[in-house]
């Protein structure tokens, strides 16, 4: 490890671009020869796109102290992945920099070196080398490994006998125990039963702890927001804010909250759906304070029998509440052509930490058939309570705590 | 280029344990196992001596236990040589999985399949040192050159190997052809002659790079003369270039791997 004084920078990604192709490398000799004779003569600019090409980052900068914790949050094809690829070294960016200060590990792909053929023993000694331990460190810890991964039984069985699970855990916890500089993380936490992925929060947490600068890249903004202090959000591949997780999370999920429009083929639609508490739009909330939700729905033509329905999920949509204007008492609703019915729903805030979505659905009052549904309308961020964990609380009091003499 | 030589020595130890698993996975799930690794040499001896024999009965003359020796002793380093090469081009095409999903020094994929076969040049060369031995070829101060020699082969199959496990990643026509040509190699080989079998042609033969090598095999180790000089030479340079330009085009390839495979 290079003495922090020669820098404290642990990371330092400068002006990172990645352009990628669409389609087929090659898709006949009939463009490979001019694709070639191009690349030959150098009149190719890396900055201009060609047909086909796309910018899967742009101009993407950061830098990480040593033994910071960072975090990456985006959707689906906001560029997360090939970001860790640039950071690992799988893949070079088109354009721009990045530096790593000392060993670099990641927990991405912990498998992929695994041989089917191999006994559970062997794959420890080629996985760890493959993550970039010499022999001796791993015979050092091959016993920690074992141990964490809880498959000391099967240690000489083929791992192609292993049931997925175990594949998961083994190549889980080689990869813990590289010892890295630098971490980096991709939602690898959803591996194996809730026993072992406790195991791996704490044992990140550990890494943390030792001094380790950590990349965590995860849709799982509870657990971004847990980890670490600054993050980024990346979306098509540029950077939307950097900065200290809660004010990124809460830039994300506002940009989330989109409207809908009534389309030209609809006669009925839910077009607005907000968080906001007493003040006004929120995303954010305090256990055991109120949350409102506003649910706005427009229509074309005359509707008469509605209610409208709001359902709290956590971020796999599991349902957690849901509630009508119907069974709170309102009757059907009606709603003509050009107005806007507007409802707000008062609820108290009995969740624990977490990340959830509000699911909106204008039902007919009899039959529950929907008009309109939208999932994810909206979504709000519960901050975490030291005293609670999990999903809701339950507002627990200590009433009692001694011991009883005998 | 320099930088990824110091990162594979960094990293020898990777080298090492892929090489072992080549090996463990070669003879996994198998019943002869290892005995498989001193089967095979003994196999292309056999081929070697059949073909000899052949040889003779065609042209009336009578096979000598020489003729004998200096095949089976060219037989095992050629073997080697096509069996890294092939295992060598295949090397990354069939680590996608870990070319595109974990970060390593590359070069280590190729390398290590050609030191997985050296496992088995070792076995059949013990081998061929019992047959020497039985046939009492003698020993001469010539054997000195072997050294040498063997490791001219061993770096130039590796940089054959790097070459061509990098192109077959761009193009999987790389593939077919590095297989097709060693089938059909062993004809312009001399492996089962000697290329002054093809008197003024000879030379042709030994454009061949390998076939200086192992003509020199059999002239030290059987013959206990001198080797040829001039075409040593050839091979000797021949495979500095090799080594050399081989390390510069992976090493310039290599950014493009992930998202070429």
């Amino acid at each position: 490890m290079t003495s922090p004084t020669v820098s404290d920078k642990a990371l330092e990604v400068q002006g990172v671009s990645k352009k990628f192709r669409r389609g087929e490398l090659f898709d006949s000799l009939r463009d490979l020869v001019p694709a070639m004779t191009r690349r030959l003569l150098g009149r190719r600019r890396s900055q201009e796109l060609e047909r086909q090409e796309f910018w899967a980052l742009r101009d993407v900068s950061f830098s990480l102290k040593r033994g910071e914790a960072f975090g990456i949050i985006g959707g689906n094809g906001a560029g997360k992945s090939t970001l860790l690829k640039l950071l690992t070294g799988i893949m070079h960016p088109t354009h721009g920099s990045i530096r790593v200060s000392g060993r670099l590990s990641a927990l991405i792909e912990v498998s992929a070196g695994f041989h089917p053929d191999l006994t559970g023993r062997e794959n420890v000694f080629l996985n760890g080398a493959i993550l970039g331990m010499s022999r001796e460190e791993i015979r050092r810890r091959f016993d920690a490994i074992v141990d964490f991964s809880g498959l000391a039984e099967f240690i000489d069985t083929p791992v192609k006998r292993y049931s997925s699970g175990m594949f998961a855990r083994l190549g889980f916890s080689v990869a813990a125990h590289v010892d890295p500089d630098v971490l980096l993380v991709d939602e690898v936490l959803s591996v194996g039963d809730y026993l072992f992925q406790r195991k791996c929060i704490e044992r990140m947490h550990a890494v943390i702890a030792s001094g380790a600068t950590v990349v965590f890249v995860s849709h799982n903004l509870r657990e971004v927001s847990a980890l670490c202090q600054r993050s980024l959000l990346l979306e098509r591949g540029t950077v939307q804010k950097v900065g200290p997780t809660e004010e990124v999370v809460q830039h994300y999920l506002s940009r989330c909250q989109q409207e809908r429009a009534l389309a030209p083929d609809r006669e009925i639609v839910i077009t607005r759906v907000t968080t906001h508490d007493s003040s006004g739009p929120r995303t954010e909330f305090e256990s055991d304070g109120k949350l409102y939700v506003t649910v706005e729905a427009q229509a074309r033509s005359r509707h008469d029998d509605m209610s409208v329905v709001i359902q709290i999920v956590d971020q796999h949509q599991y349902p957690l509440f849901d509630t009508c204007t119907q069974r709170l008492g309102a009757g059907p609703l009606t709603l003509d052509a050009g107005e806007t019915l507007r409802c707000v729903f008062e609820l108290d805030v009995t969740l624990a930490q977490g990340t959830f979505h509000v699911n909106a659905f204008l039902h007919r009052y009899i039959t529950d058939r929907p008009y309109d549904r939208w999932t994810s309308a909206a979504t709000f961020f519960v901050s975490p309570t030291p005293e609670v964990r999990g999903v809701v609380t339950l507002h627990p009091r200590l009433m009692a705590c001694e011991v009883e003499k005998a | 280029m320099l930088r990824a030589l110091r990162e594979l020595v960094a990293r020898r130890d990777l080298l090492y344990i892929l090489a072992w698993r080549e090996v463990k996975i070669r003879y996994k799930q198998s019943v002869m196992g290892f005995l498989w690794a001193v089967l095979m040499p003994l196999v292309i001896v056999c081929a070697g001596i059949v073909v000899r024999y052949a040889f003779s009965q065609i042209s009336g003359t009578p096979l000598s236990l020489s003729d004998l020796t200096s095949v089976s002793v060219k037989a095992a380093p050629w073997a080697f040589f096509v069996a890294a090469l092939r295992f060598g081009t295949n090397s990354l095409i069939s680590n996608t999985n870990l070319v595109t999903k974990v970060y390593m020094p590359r070069l280590a994929f190729p390398i290590s399949a050609v030191c997985a076969q050296l496992l088995d040049f070792l076995v059949a060369s013990v081998v061929i040192a019992i047959l020497l031995v039985l046939a009492q070829t003698g020993l001469s101060l010539q054997i000195l050159w072997l050294p040498l020699l063997v490791a001219c082969l061993i770096l130039m199959a590796t940089g054959f190997a790097v070459i061509f496990a990098a192109a077959s990643l761009f193009l999987r026509d790389v593939k077919y052809l590095v297989d097709v040509f060693l089938t059909f190699a062993i004809f312009f080989t001399p492996v089962f002659y000697e290329s002054s079998l093809f008197g003024k042609w000879a030379p042709l033969v030994l454009l061949n790079p390998v076939s200086p090598l192992l003509e020199a095999i059999t002239t030290t180790v059987i013959q206990h003369h001198a080797p040829s000089l001039p075409w040593l030479g050839y091979s000797f340079a021949f495979t500095a270039l090799l080594g050399v330009g081989s390390l510069a085009l992976f090493t310039k390839l290599e950014p493009l791997f992930a998202e070429s495979v």
